[in-house]
């Protein structure tokens, strides 16, 4: 009796210096996310003193910096961090619902379908702002609903979720393809420059509706994420500990396909986001525990930093898309590489 | 339907008689002399009978004629091309004993094309010539370094693993190629045009430089059936019969290279052909690559030829590119795939 007083002791302490880790984790990427995001408000085309940054923050009008700060740099702060969390945190959550480091909404469709959506909307119908959004949320849930339903065949299994995203992601790309040829001038550049992902010109309104959908949606990714970790052991291991495996799967896709369509119609598919975010979580946390928080952070590191970069420290200004397209290509080489070899999920 | 091959490949005379499948082979034929001539007599504009004749024959006086000799070239790339990529189809599925290789689901394509455009827009590249050495070594490098990331780990190169591979690499590739072209607005309207994959407004000059490398991969492929037949068998049985197995597979594996190489440089990326007719070929004469091969480049041609027909009948009086046509008709065929395969073999 008393060894296992004590292995079960030993187990709880373990336990509780796991969680301190991420604890430490949480809080530490935090606070770079904080420093960059300050930091990307003081440094442009010029510097603006930290005194002068918090008077705007504050309201006050601030000779020269209130327009640089206030109407340049805070909504393309602000914006970044907002699609990137919702980005890190939809892409994980796929991810580990999926068992699979590569299925992440990006590849399965879910991006694909947002996009082709707003492409139609920007092209065909010559819409801008709000109802572009609305169509790229609209055709991102549907074609989500969509590879569900299609591999859907005595339940749904996650290698057929899969790969009926990736059929269905190829016809919309070429479909986008299309509609992009028939583009006069003027939209051409709008639509490709939205397709490559890019905060350019973004406006602190757009940050509310993407704001409101990250509380609601990101709430319920949270409320799911003991189910959805209990996933990763299989369907059948996670239907014997007592999680309803077909409910807490319909329940994260709509969460995460809901924050990934907003924040695609915000910004436009960031390439990769998604994707990486997961991975480099688990690399630096560790695979045990729940990634929804620390991938989520990951994310808006990713496309705020990759922002900056594009934006300044590039022979021409690049659209943030771009940046981390290159970053992530050698990235995702590297993750396929060590993922398939050790055979494990993240 | 064995689409795994391993097992029904014992008895390779497959399905039916030498004289059914020869009349098979017949009824293709005869078929592709029928498209052929839709192909030429159907357009944006009506011509007639007397016309269509005198076009075919090279005479261009009146309009109706002279519409007619422009289709002859494009009805000859989209035989090429077709039956190119229906036979690297064939061959890529025999050498990954993958239900779902295909080489736009694999991303070869994409490779091919982010060759072509670091091509035109870094080297000056202008000449056929030279757009069919880049998409070949593109294709090359994409072919090997896709079957090598997904090949890696447990259970080698299954379906799943081979198809996210594809699929991500691809999106790294054409993240790569918008970055590439987001910055020269003058060139990018033609890349773009060619991205889809048409085979529209093409000319002799267009068609001639290809030749030799289709011919050349036509000739290793047909050469590589009975080596395909043994590889079905499974490597280490193969490898008992006496066959070098890396060896059959890298030769087969250039073969297919070559042609879907061959065919992207003349006509831009076209999916799914590569997919569908050797699905749809191997429910005519079984598992045989005797058969299955020559089967496979003649029902190529002609999807692609209908396709293009098709794609100027939609559209008219404009027209649709071929790619996107092949893309409706195949993602719905590759999910049909995905879902009646037993979820163990994919």
């Amino acid at each position: 009796m008393s060894v296992s007083g004590m292995s079960s002791f030993s187990l709880r302490a373990d336990r509780r210096s796991l969680s301190l880790q991420r604890g430490w984790f949480i809080g530490g990427l935090s606070a770079l996310l904080l420093a960059i995001f300050a930091l990307t408000l003081m440094l442009g085309q010029s510097f603006t003193p930290p005194g002068d940054v918090l008077k705007v923050l504050l309201g006050q009008d601030v000779e020269g910096a209130s327009f640089a700060v206030g109407q340049l740099r805070l909504p393309r702060a602000v914006l970044s961090i907002l699609a990137g969390l919702s980005f890190g945190m939809a892409g994980v959550a796929f991810q580990t619902m999926l068992r699979n480091p590569l299925a992440s909404p990006d590849i399965v469709g879910v991006s694909s379908g947002a996009s082709a959506g707003a492409v139609f909307a920007i092209v065909v119908l010559s819409l801008k702002g709000t109802a572009v959004s609305f169509f790229a949320v609209a055709s991102g849930l549907g074609v989500a609903l969509a590879v569900y339903g299609l591999s859907f065949r005595n339940g749904v299994a996650g290698t057929r979720l899969i790969l009926v995203g990736i059929g269905v992601s190829a016809m919309l790309e070429s479909a986008i393809a299309y509609i992009l040829t028939q583009a006069p001038e003027w939209n051409l550049q709008e639509a490709m420059r939205w397709l490559t992902g890019s905060v350019n010109g973004a406006q602190l309104s757009q940050a509310w509706p993407l704001l409101a959908v990250l509380v609601v949606c990101g709430g319920v990714l949270l409320t799911t994420s003991r189910n959805l970790t209990a996933l990763r052991l299989g369907d059948d291991t996670a239907g014997a500990l007592g999680v309803r495996v077909s409910v807490t799967r319909l329940l994260v896709i709509v969460a995460a396909v809901g924050l990934i369509a907003t924040a695609t119609a915000a910004t436009g598919p960031i390439a990769f986001v998604a994707f990486l975010s997961g991975p480099i979580a688990a690399r630096l946390v560790g695979p045990r525990g729940s990634l929804l928080v620390p991938a989520a952070l990951i994310g808006a590191l990713l496309v705020l930093a990759g922002d900056y970069v594009g934006q300044f420290l590039m022979p021409m200004r690049y659209p943030v898309g771009v940046v981390t397209g290159a970053l992530g290509a050698p990235y995702l080489i590297y993750l396929l590489v060590r993922a398939n070899k050790s055979g494990s999920t993240l | 339907m064995s689409l795994s091959g391993a097992t029904a490949s014992g008895s390779v005379s497959g399905r039916g008689g030498r004289a059914t499948k020869s009349i098979m082979l017949g009824g293709l034929i005869a078929l592709l002399v029928v498209f052929c001539m839709l192909s030429v007599s159907i357009g944006s504009r009506d011509v007639s009978l007397d016309e269509i004749i005198h076009g075919v024959l090279g005479r261009t006086d009146s309009f109706g004629e002279a519409a007619v000799a422009m289709r002859v070239p494009r009805t000859l790339l989209a035989l090429i091309a077709g039956a190119a990529l229906g036979l690297a189809g064939a061959v890529m599925q025999g050498v990954t004993r993958n239900p779902l290789a295909d080489p736009g689901i694999l991303g070869v394509n994409t490779g091919a094309s982010l060759a072509v455009v670091v091509g035109v827009f870094w080297f000056n590249i202008y000449s056929v010539e030279a757009y069919v050495w880049a998409a070949i070594a593109g294709a090359g490098c994409t072919a090997a370094m896709v079957y090598t990331i997904g090949s890696m780990g447990r259970g080698g190169a299954t379906p799943l693993k081979l198809a996210l591979a594809g699929a991500a690499t691809s999106i790294a590739l054409s993240s790569l190629v918008i970055a590439i072209v987001l910055p020269r607005n003058d060139i990018a309207g033609g890349i773009r045009s060619w991205q889809i994959g048409g085979v529209g407004g093409a000319s002799f000059d267009r068609i001639l430089p290809i030749l030799p490398f289709i011919l050349f991969g036509l000739l290793i492929s047909f050469a590589s059936a009975k080596k395909l037949n043994s590889l079905a068998l499974g490597d280490e049985l193969a490898a008992g019969l006496g066959e070098r197995v890396m060896l059959a597979r890298l030769t087969a594996a250039i073969g297919a290279i070559l042609l879907c190489g061959a065919a992207t440089a003349a006509c831009g990326p076209i999916g799914f052909v590569g997919l569908i007719v050797p699905h749809l070929c191997r429910l005519l004469v079984g598992v045989d690559h005797r058969w299955l091969l020559p089967l496979s480049s003649l029902a190529g041609a002609a999807l692609l030829l209908i396709a293009d027909i098709a794609g100027r009948i939609i559209a008219k009086p404009a027209e649709l590119q071929v790619g996107v046509v092949t893309a409706f008709i195949g993602a719905p065929f590759f999910i049909w795939i995905v879902r009646h395969q037993r979820i163990r073999e994919l």
